[in-house]
């Protein structure tokens, strides 16, 4: 099963197995958004899960607890709501180091002060040694969106401006640095951050933003293709403007990876009105978190559902769902 | 990155377009042997930037295209053994054999275990003495030596669990069996860089004079790929045929004798079947008799191996360069990276994997200026 | 097949016979095995193939590649085709 990497893969696994059983096309579930808009009584609501299970847990700049909160308050915040409560269940392989848990949970408690959220409830669940891979967390995230506010693919029109929040790449780098069979030697930290403090200055600012997603498994590349086909446009982009820095580039070159593909754990992609583009990025570089945000394409009417880069040299390429977890080639 | 970057600038890259353009007046056909080049080509649109009247053949120097499927099948039965540690190289995980791939047999509770280099497969057998570490050693000349050292190191450090299951692939063979078909479109080749960084430029003299075919030793940088068939144009134009270095700072005409003396000891030619072409006369290498007790294909018993090609795939005629992976019938629908007939659909280095992955829109213009 | 990228050799070792090097790529280092290139020393590039250096590369000969590709353009630009 390489289903679990974000690409083509898993999206198959969703639209023809979950989907059927649990509500069908029209439901809320086939918008398929990585948090769910909900109605509930007067409020909008935003709920999300995600179940993180990323292997070595420690990895430079982070472990799995920064990424099980910061992971579900993103993509709670991605639609535009105030992340405000969490869940965390944890399936524990009998013979975990207490010690380890304990970091972990220090982990995830100091994150969830850093991003404004609390943990209310949880689960934990012990299963025998060879079952469990050491622990697999799972958080799920509600949060409170304001009136007025609107993002979803449905908003995404041709001339929005493409923006990335910073440098691209740090995440999966800093993890393939420390994974059996490539360690590597690097100075790369995961990006690991919550993102709705960046969210937040967006649209108190004012910005014209349409859409936001994170490109966490699958990279920047995964995001811009599950944007353009739910919103049914073409993207473009300029390999040229995409930052990615020195040593991710370099390790993407000794690994055969692309780094549009590599994942990202403190990098939002948003989708911004043409004439507020200038305005977003002075917001997000006032912010410690945005620093490095540039702009790197538009939203196009042409090849629908397709997303195309103007190659360094000046050709094009297609920029396609990567099928799931990268793999490592020598070739 | 150092001497990398500088080979992907964009106003050189102009210079050398426009130096192509001036010197093209009539339609010549390139075959660029290595899918290293051929990935380079189709990434950054390099075919599209030069004129009309050159076409760029894509060759068979993709290894794990050409890797036989009883080998595939081979690899899976012996991945599939419980006391067995298969190590592999990411290239061929996702290669379809008759039944399944490598990442099947690993879902399935197989140890295969993907690693960067053959040296990390010589850690594990140390680190792991109980069990059996096999080596999946594919690839071209270029790879060769890497994979003859670690038989050497096992032999030296008297390791009695660890064997490599060989395919290796020659790229003189195949660029012969390319000048002999009877349909030969390819006027000219870009030799494969890294390939000739070990091996030399020696093999490629009788081609050049027995063909009369311009050869140009190529590297893999956007830049590289360029100047490469810059050279060979000029020659075309010119009514030359000679061998042209057009990677010195990587290749010389001797190449790397230690390593060559090192590929000699451990391995010996033999004939070799390549996936989707068929049987080429001493194109391959496997462990010499010396070296036996590292052969997988000995040491393991997985009884006969029937292998069962789909029908469909017509890998072979893209190998060759008859086609281009769109005029198969099959692509983007019946064989998609996700369910591939065939391994040039899978391998990063294939034709159809690059045509599906960066050309699905048939040479996408972009949108704005 | 092919995928060989140049790196600097920071420091070099050897490791039961076999002489090996700490390689840094812009900031990723990694280590290989030298044994394929005897005369390869600290500060020299070599070009790092599946965990093992195949040649030293020729800094000189990079140089002149890089400069003989910008007579390419600027000739064109004399003769007024760019």
């Amino acid at each position: 099963m390489g289903h679990g990497g974000g690409g083509r893969l898993g999206a198959e696994l969703i639209e023809h197995l979950f989907l059927p059983a649990f509500g069908g096309t029209g439901s809320i579930l086939a918008q398929l958004g990585d948090a769910a808009v909900v109605q509930a009584g007067a409020a909008r609501l935003a709920f999300s899960t995600d179940s993180f299970v990323v292997r070595p847990r420690f990895f430079p700049g982070g472990n799995l607890g920064d990424l099980a909160v910061n992971g579900t308050v993103n993509d709670v915040a991605m639609t535009g709501a105030v992340p405000l409560f969490l869940s965390a269940g944890f399936v524990l392989e009998e013979g975990l180091a207490l010690d380890e848990l304990g970091i972990l949970a220090q982990t995830m408690g100091a994150a969830a002060r850093r991003a404004g959220v609390e943990v209310v409830t949880g689960d934990t669940k012990v299963v025998d040694a060879g079952h469990g891979d050491g622990a697999y967390i799972t958080t799920a995230g509600v949060g409170l969106i304001a009136p007025g506010v609107d993002l979803g693919p449905h908003r995404v029109q041709p001339g929005d401006v493409v923006l990335v929040s910073g440098p691209i790449g740090l995440h999966g780098i800093a993890v393939l640095s420390v994974r059996d069979g490539f360690e590597f030697g690097s100075e790369i930290l995961s990006d690991t951050a919550p993102l709705n403090g960046l969210v937040a200055a967006l649209l108190a600012a004012g910005v014209d933003v349409h859409m936001m997603r994170d490109p966490t498994r699958g990279g920047v590349a995964a995001i811009l293709n599950e944007i353009a086909a739910s919103s049914d446009t073409g993207v473009e982009i300029v390999e040229r403007s995409v930052p990615v820095p020195e040593p991710v580039s370099a390790a993407c070159s000794l690994l055969g990876l692309d780094p549009l593909e590599v994942a990202n754990e403190g990098r939002l992609v948003a989708f911004v009105g043409r004439d507020d583009a200038d305005h977003a990025l002075e917001v997000l570089r006032s912010d410690p978190l945005g620093v490095g945000a540039t702009a790197i394409g538009q939203v196009v009417a042409e090849h629908a559902g397709v997303v195309v880069a103007r190659t360094g040299i000046g050709g094009t390429r297609v920029v396609d769902l990567p099928l799931s977890e990268q793999l490592p080639r020598i070739c | 990155m150092k001497y990398l970057d500088e080979f992907a600038d964009p106003e050189l890259a102009r210079g050398l377009l426009d130096d192509i353009a001036r010197t093209v007046t009539r339609p010549w056909s390139i075959m660029e042997v290595c899918g290293g080049q051929t990935h380079t080509i189709i990434r950054n649109g390099i075919d599209q930037l030069l004129p009309d009247d050159v076409t760029l053949i894509h060759g068979p120097g993709c290894p794990v295209c050409v890797t036989p499927l009883e080998t595939i099948d081979r690899a899976l039965a012996i991945a599939a053994r419980p006391e067995v540690i298969f190590c592999t190289f990411g290239d061929m995980a996702r290669v379809p054999g008759s039944n399944g791939d490598l990442l099947s047999v690993k879902a399935a509770g197989g140890d295969v275990r993907l690693v960067y280099s053959p040296l990390d497969a010589v850690h594990l057998a140390r680190q792991f003495p109980e069990r059996e570490v096999v080596f999946f050693a594919i690839g071209f000349e270029t790879t060769a030596p890497a994979n003859a050292m670690t038989v050497q190191m096992a032999r030296r450090l008297e390791l009695t669990n660890f064997s490599l299951l060989v395919s290796h692939v020659l790229v003189p063979p195949a660029m012969t069996a390319i000048l002999e078909a009877p349909r030969r479109r390819v006027q000219a080749f870009l030799a494969a860089g890294h390939v000739c960084t070990v091996m030399g430029m020696a093999q490629y003299v009788p081609l050049v004079e027995r063909y009369q075919v311009p050869i140009a030793v190529t590297g893999f940088e956007p830049l590289d790929v360029l100047e490469g068939i810059r050279r060979v144009l000029a020659q075309l134009e010119e009514g030359r045929a000679e061998l042209e270095n057009a990677y010195p700072r990587a290749v010389s005409f001797e190449g790397n004798p230690t390593a060559r003396r090192v590929v000699d000891e451990v391995f010996e030619v033999c004939d070799r079947q390549w996936r989707g072409i068929g049987l080429i006369p001493r194109s391959g290498w496997r462990l010499a008799p010396a070296f036996a007790e590292f052969d997988a294909e000995q040491r393991f018993d997985v009884g006969s191996i029937v292998a069962e090609e789909s029908p469909r795939c017509r890998s072979g005629e893209v190998l060759q360069g008859h086609i281009t992976p769109p005029q198969c019938e099959a692509f983007g629908t019946g064989c998609t990276p996700r369910s591939p007939l065939g391994a040039p659909m899978v391998s990063s280095e294939g034709a159809c994997a690059a045509y599906y992955q960066f050309r699905r829109l048939n040479g996408p213009a972009l949108a704005s200026r | 097949m092919c995928l060989g990228i140049p790196g600097r050799v920071e420091e070099v070792w050897e490791a039961d016979g076999t002489r090996m090097a700490t390689v840094d790529f812009s900031g990723i280092r990694k280590e290989v095995c030298l044994a394929y290139v005897p005369d390869v020393v600290v500060g020299d590039y070599t070009i790092i193939h599946v965990g093992f250096a195949l040649t030293r590369l020729d800094e000189a000969s990079a140089l002149e590649t890089l400069a003989l590709f910008r007579e390419a353009g600027l000739l064109d630009q004399e003769l007024g085709t760019a």
